[in-house]
């Protein structure tokens, strides 16, 4: 079996331009950001665009961390992280471990974002802004309010299980391609 | 009093602070690994300077970008400076960055401070 040929083949065919799997700290994201930078700049896109996928990755990235940092101690803190890019759109992708009892709380979070409009989403950030106490490294729904602000459509997840003490965190966010879509 | 000023990164903004000259000014990237941290100082410093401002001061922003960690900062930084007489606020944008602009005024609906906003 050619690992690195299906590895290839699968991110031909989902389209996948960047990829990583493990922890996530600041440096990683820093990496992580400037190889992703690169690659948007060397294809020519537009200026507008690489912010907006920028600024939804620094959001998705970071999250990985605050959410590796929640899970008490229990320092399984693999992730995935992946960007994609088809004709229309980005797709920042990521994906970590959590303890199953936090799942019911966040796909309330997501729902509820999901529900609102432009206008609702701003109202909601400058409420969280202003209300929610600051943890030691960053706030928590904030990042996914605004990588929904940022985004095109809604936000979509999944929780697969992993084991029966834990679940699986799968966010995925688009960014079109079509300036001022 | 002391002059701050830090010399911006990847992560974190350029920041100077500078009393004498008149200069408050912070730019380019807001993204640090604690925000709290970091911005403690310039808070620190606000608070200091206000209690003997000079007349018409300005502090501007000129950022690139900044995460949702750092907005929460920011606003801090502006509730601090929302008590300085006569305070304006200079928040700059590049032409294309509509999220920097929306940010911008934003901020100016959540402090009692005149924004003027500039392109550059």
């Amino acid at each position: 079996m050619n690992i690195i040929f299906n590895l290839y083949q699968t991110m031909q065919s989902q389209k996948l331009i960047l990829m990583y799997s493990g922890d996530v700290t600041q440096e990683i994201t820093r990496s992580l950001l400037a190889m992703a930078e690169r690659k948007l700049e060397v294809a020519g896109e537009d200026p507008a665009i690489r912010r907006k996928v920028f600024k939804v990755m620094v959001e998705s990235l970071q999250n990985i961390v605050r959410h590796a940092e929640q899970t008490d101690g229990d320092r399984e803190a693999d992730a995935l992280f992946a960007l994609g890019r088809e004709r229309d759109r980005y797709s920042v992708m990521s994906g970590n471990t959590i303890p199953k009892s936090r799942v019911e709380g966040l796909k309330k979070t997501l729902d509820a974002i999901n529900a609102l409009d432009r206008k609702g989403l701003r109202e909601l950030y400058k409420q969280s802004i202003q209300n929610t106490p600051l943890s030691a490294k960053g706030g928590a729904g904030v990042g996914l309010v605004d990588m929904a602000r940022k985004s095109n459509g809604k936000l979509s997840f999944q929780f697969p299980e992993v084991s029966s003490t834990r679940a699986f965190f799968c966010l995925e966010v688009t960014v079109s391609r079509v300036p001022n879509d | 009093m002391n002059t701050l000023q830090l010399e911006g990164t990847e992560d974190t903004p350029k920041i100077i602070l500078n009393k004498a000259d008149g200069i408050m000014e912070m730019s380019g990237r807001s993204l640090p690994e604690d925000a709290t941290l970091f911005y403690k100082p310039v808070l620190d410093w606000i608070g200091l300077y206000a209690s003997d401002p000079n007349p018409d001061p300005v502090f501007v922003f000129k950022l690139d970008y900044f995460n949702t960690a750092s907005s929460k900062l920011i606003l801090d930084v502006l509730y601090a400076l929302e008590d300085i007489k006569g305070m304006r606020i200079h928040w700059y944008f590049h032409d294309e960055d509509e999220d920097m602009e929306e940010a911008g005024q934003e901020f100016s609906e959540l402090v009692d401070i005149p924004f003027e906003f500039k392109l550059y």
